[in-house]
């Protein structure tokens, strides 16, 4: 069955992620959230009206025996001044779980349902209050683990992407505006701007600022999604010792993804700001043995689909064969050598550094996870590859998946329409019909049909009529 | 003619009359009004073998022109060509008085090229008048409907000034211009429905009182010149195209009756602007005694001056309006200035200084019913049977009213044989485009047809307006074996040259001379002729002479091919639109549905829908101003309310 999703029903949801806090926020928004709210609050002051938009002091009470749950401070906002446009209340109450999941069912028992994951924000939308790429940007800023992550989402939010994606809209119409009277009005003394230029107003105007963003998705998407970090090398090299590392050296909250495959451990971590994904790739060589054989192929895969590759050897034994194959395999992705362990003595460093010579590996690190040498020389190392073949600034907005495969459809539509103009004879009615085609990928971005009247800006710009 | 006033009691719908009433036989249809709309409706209704009548206020002016003489244009011949594969009249009418034709837009693609033609008017207007008496089945009246007969929100009749009063199952109202109907010139006014006849006032409040929204537009015309009084050595002259392009699917190959002549071309100068400008104190629009919306369009040229300070001239075609007359129509200068700043303004104008002014030119303002007030079948949301066309739907031009006349007709016809209406979507005709926009969008000033309104217009062409609509017209029996059978004809060619040109495979040998000729890259392995003709720069007309095989084709046939092989990708991808539009369409909305119950719609969002009632999820996309939030509401909604029961 379908879940239920936008009905005239009053939702409610706890607001705050469970864990220990000071406040948890309990938020319900529909027709009933005030009546909802007055079967179970008594304030402190007994009170009939509540003023919208302030806080009142009293107690959560279940109607069924009259019992104190908590002593909370409430809100109730009247519509259409709220986040979703409807009648919300929140309760701020002493946080914990069983107290707000207590609550909760007070507030589910007095008429409310529970909401769905991202119901509030869908009713934002539903309600006319955000447009679907705002609607998006609030998805990005609550999964936002970095702090430029959290700036772009809030940017996009600011409507700053939608903005751009007007300007453009804009210009494009004046384009159709000149190609469609030069359709429809061949025989008013008009001038029309020449193919020539409007091919410039495409070329100049428009194309560089969408490519600029299909760009900026690119570079961005570091700061979004993150990167993945792959740590390859033999046993025992201490490649879970550096993960760890990795992980306490930036205090990141670490949640451990389920479903990782018995061969990697995956852990996200923050390093230098970018969200990191950080891989162990436990167990990797040559082998006849069939089942690890088949975990050698997942690593090579995950070498691919890796951003960067911490190769990690030990110095406090001599090179083997084994670390040369391994080299082998990473040597054609974007890598990092780092020579682990130099903090064992005697060690086989210099035997190394000749070795690495003959593999000519010329970049390399020394470091000691144990004793946390040069760790921090090694983030810095680790964002400064990520980031020298990006631009150096990071972009101001970044657009999301969906929005970035519209753009690259605006650009192909724009590309045949240059293709058009520029034929011995083009005909406009097909540098029209691109155009349009492009007008309507970027309307999709910010998930609105394109309503301006074309007619009206024709007979703006032109005198027409006989 | 057998016209007869035959009292039947009997059979009377009204039940008693009213003492001083005479009641006059019993119609299937009634039409009222033979403008351009009204001829179309009554010819329509009455070949599809209704009993119908006409009731016009002046038997005098059937399909005047009370504008200028010409027909058709860019988006406009597009309507004509359509109402004429449909079995209408307008492109057999003026294919017989048309005094020159041109097709626009040659040197942009086949689309959007369009036939307009110069009318002789008044041969026109008898033409359509001589058709008209002609017709079994049509009576024709002279009269002035004043009120409606209506029973149960159905319609049963019409009742005239004269008190005669006339049942019917249907009633079409075509009323132009003439609904409480001004003239302006100057700061004088008067009621008229145009130069010489009296306005419909009665009918018009008639209207108001059954609930229809009415609204205010203003349009207007140019002063007539008399033509021996200008002097055409300073003027640009334009011919005609030899051979002259027709309109009719019917006259293809053929030449028009009449002598050709030309039009002549000069411009207002910085002399009439100053004119113009020092007399907008006397000018009704400027001091806001017009209080109707004008046409953008054909804005007066008082309006084109004050609007684009900075353009130096204003173009004007001199037409002429007939063969038989000194008449000719400055057009470009349509105004409503007072009748002596016409005269200096007129005589500013280079060739034009010695030009007597026979008919001054006067704005008009009239009422006209939001369409949103009607059904795509054109017939009144509010009762049932009564059906409107033309500029009462907030239109301006003849072939946009004669576009919905047809429609009207065909479906007051279908109406009184109780089968379902024809409605024409935006991918099979301008008439579908026309009308979807009028009742889905309405309109706040005067509606005309342009091709970019269409958005699949490279689909719907002048050139296959015949093979997207004889077979409709044949089965409701409007088009007549001559029609059907040059419509097989060319199906059966097009079938067989495309197979041909798919089929036949051509060496490098024999066809790269040619190709180098034109500059055309040549053929390295054999490739056959519809690849070949894919390229933009290979024209099918040049390869007759290698091509015996080509040359029992006739070049229409040839360019319509042509047209299907060059634009090919092109229409494969608006091909694929239409299904896409298609299934939109088909996901219908229940004509009960209470946009108040639906959650998450805004008040402004609910009475829109409520008041246009779209009859698709596609039809309420269309609507200005709805969100795909909106329709997402209206989806989900209809998801838990209404699929659990099907």
């Amino acid at each position: 069955m379908q879940p239920k999703l936008y009905t005239e029903d009053t939702i409610a949801a706890i607001a705050t992620p469970p864990g220990k806090g000071a406040i948890g926020v309990i938020k319900i928004s529909g027709e009933e959230a005030f009546s909802i709210l007055k079967k179970i609050f008594k304030p402190f002051k007994p009170r009939e009206k509540f003023e919208s938009h302030k806080l009142y002091y009293g107690f959560i009470v279940n109607p069924r025996d009259s019992k104190i749950i908590d002593e909370v401070l409430v809100v109730y906002m009247k519509k259409p001044k709220t986040y979703t446009r409807e009648d919300v209340v929140e309760i701020y109450a002493h946080s914990g779980y069983y107290i707000l999941k207590k609550i909760l069912e007070l507030v589910f028992f007095a008429g409310a349902r529970p909401a769905q994951p991202g119901e509030f924000t869908l009713r934002a939308y539903l309600n006319g209050r955000i447009d679907l790429s705002q609607a998006e940007a609030i998805q990005e800023l609550i999964y936002a683990k970095t702090e430029t992550a959290l700036n772009l989402a809030l940017n996009n939010l600011l409507g700053k992407l939608s903005e751009k994606i007007n300007i453009l809209r804009e210009k494009l119409m004046e384009i159709l505006v000149q190609v469609e009277s030069a359709i429809d009005f061949p025989e008013e003394d008009i001038e029309i701007l020449e193919p020539e230029n409007l091919s410039i107003k495409i070329k100049k105007e428009i194309l560089p600022i969408i490519e600029s963003f299909i760009k900026n998705y690119e570079e961005g998407k570091i700061y979004k999604e993150g990167i993945s970090l792959v740590i390859a090398g033999k046993p025992n090299v201490g490649k879970s010792s550096l993960m760890n590392a990795l992980l306490k050296e930036e205090r990141a909250i670490v949640t451990p993804v389920p479903g990782t495959t018995r061969d990697f451990l995956e852990e996200e971590a923050t390093i230098e700001g970018l969200p990191v994904k950080l891989i162990d790739t436990a167990g990797l060589r040559e082998t006849e043995d069939i089942v690890e054989k088949i975990g050698v192929e997942r690593a090579k895969k995950k070498f691919k689909e890796a951003d960067l590759i911490l190769f990690l050897v030990d110095v406090s034994k001599p090179p083997s064969e084994e670390d040369f194959q391994i080299y082998q395999e990473v040597k054609n992705f974007p890598h990092l050598v780092l020579l682990n362990k130099i903090d064992i003595i005697p060690n086989y460093l210099e035997i190394w550094k000749e070795k690495l010579l003959e593999w000519k590996i010329e970049n390399f690190l020394e470091i000691s996870v144990k004793e946390h040498i040069n760790l921090d020389k090694l983030t810095k190392n680790i964002f400064e590859k990520i980031t020298s073949e990006r631009a150096t600034e990071i972009p101001e907005i970044v657009p999301n998946l969906r929005q970035k495969l519209a753009l690259e459809k605006a650009k192909e539509f724009l590309l045949n329409a240059l293709k058009e103009i520029e034929k011995p004879n083009p005909l406009p009615e097909l540098i029209a019909i691109e155009i349009r085609g492009a007008l309507s990928s970027l309307s999709e971005i910010i998930g609105e049909v394109t309503t301006e009247d074309l007619l009206s800006q024709i007979f703006s710009t032109f005198c027409i009529g006989k | 003619m057998k016209i007869g006033v035959i009292f039947n009691i009997k059979t009377n719908p009204l039940g008693r009359m009213k003492l001083g009433m005479i009641f006059l036989d019993n119609f299937d249809v009634i039409v009222i009004g033979a403008g351009h709309a009204g001829i179309e409706a009554c010819l329509a209704a009455s070949r599809m073998g209704c009993k119908t009548l006409l009731i016009t206020v002046n038997l005098e002016r059937i399909g005047a022109m009370s504008c200028n003489p010409s027909i058709g244009g860019i988006g406009k011949g597009h309507l004509v060509k359509e109402i004429d594969a449909l079995g209408g009249e307008m492109a057999l009418a003026i294919d017989e008085t048309g005094i020159q034709f041109r097709k626009l837009n040659t040197k942009k693609g086949p689309a959007v090229r369009a036939t307009r033609a110069q009318a002789d008017r008044f041969r026109y207007q008898e033409r359509m008048k001589r058709i008209l008496e002609r017709v079994p089945n049509l009576y024709i009246k002279q009269g002035l409907v004043t009120r409606l007969l209506i029973k149960d929100k159905k319609i049963i009749g019409v009742e005239t000034k004269a008190k005669e009063q006339f049942g019917a199952k249907t009633v079409v109202i075509a009323p132009g211009t003439f609904l409480h109907g001004l003239i302006h010139i100057g700061l004088e006014h008067f009621p008229a429905g145009r130069m010489g006849d009296p306005p419909s006032n009665k009918l018009a409040e008639n209207l108001k009182e059954l609930g229809f929204e009415l609204g205010r537009f203003k349009t207007g015309t140019c002063a007539r010149l008399d033509g021996r009084t200008i002097d055409y050595s300073k003027l640009e002259i334009q011919w005609g195209d030899f051979p002259p392009p027709l309109f009719s699917f019917k006259n293809k190959g053929k030449r028009p009756p009449l002598p050709q002549v030309p039009c002549f071309i000069t411009y207002t100068t910085e002399k009439t602007h100053k004119i113009i400008k020092n007399a907008l104190d006397r000018s009704p629009l400027f001091t806001g005694k017009i209080k109707g919306r004008g046409v953008r369009y054909c804005p007066s040229i008082e309006d084109k001056v004050f609007r684009f300070p900075d353009k130096e001239r204003h173009q004007i075609f001199i037409e002429p309006e007939g063969l038989d007359t000194i008449e000719v129509y400055p057009n470009g200068i349509s105004t409503s200035l007072p009748i002596d700043v016409q005269w200096e303004m007129i005589r500013s104008i280079p060739g034009l200084e010695k030009a007597e002014i026979l008919r001054p030119g006067y704005g008009i303002e009239h009422d006209y019913v939001n369409p949103v007030q009607i059904k795509h079948s054109l017939e009144t949301k509010l009762i049932s049977g009564l059906f409107f066309a033309g500029q009462i739907n907030g239109t301006t031009g003849y072939e946009e009213a004669a576009a919905q006349g047809l429609i009207a007709g065909i479906n007051a016809a279908l109406y009184v044989k109780e089968e379902e209406p024809l409605i024409l979507d935006r991918s099979q005709a301008y008439i579908g485009v026309l009308i979807d926009d009028l009742v889905t969008k309405g309109t706040d000033e005067p509606y005309r047809m342009f091709t970019s309104r269409a958005e699949y217009r490279l689909l719907l062409r002048e050139d296959n307006a015949d093979l997207r609509l004889t077979e409709i017209g044949r089965k409701l029996g409007l088009v007549d074996d001559k029609r059907w059978s040059l419509y097989l004809d060319k199906k059966e060619k097009l079938q067989k040259i495309t197979q041909f040109l798919k089929e036949t495979k051509i060496s490098p040998s024999f066809i790269n001379a040619y190709l180098e000729k034109i500059g055309s890259t040549p053929l390295k392995t054999g490739i056959r002729l519809y690849e070949l003709l894919r390229r933009p720069e290979v024209e099918i007309q040049a390869l007759v002479d290698l091509i015996p095989e080509l040359k029992e084709y006739s070049s229409d046939i040839l360019s319509e091919v042509e047209t299907e092989i060059k634009y090919s990708g092109y229409i494969e991808k608006q091909l694929r639109e239409v299904e896409k539009f298609k299934k939109l369409e088909s996901m219908k909305l229940p004509e009960d549905l209470n946009y108040y119950e639906i959650p998450g719609l805004s008040n402004e969002m609910r009475e829109k829908f409520s008041r246009i009632r779209p009859t698709s999820i596609g039809q309420a996309m269309r609507i200005p101003g709805v969100t795909p939030a909106a329709i997402s509401a209206i989806q989900i909604h209809l998801k838990k309310h209404y699929s659990s029961e099907d």
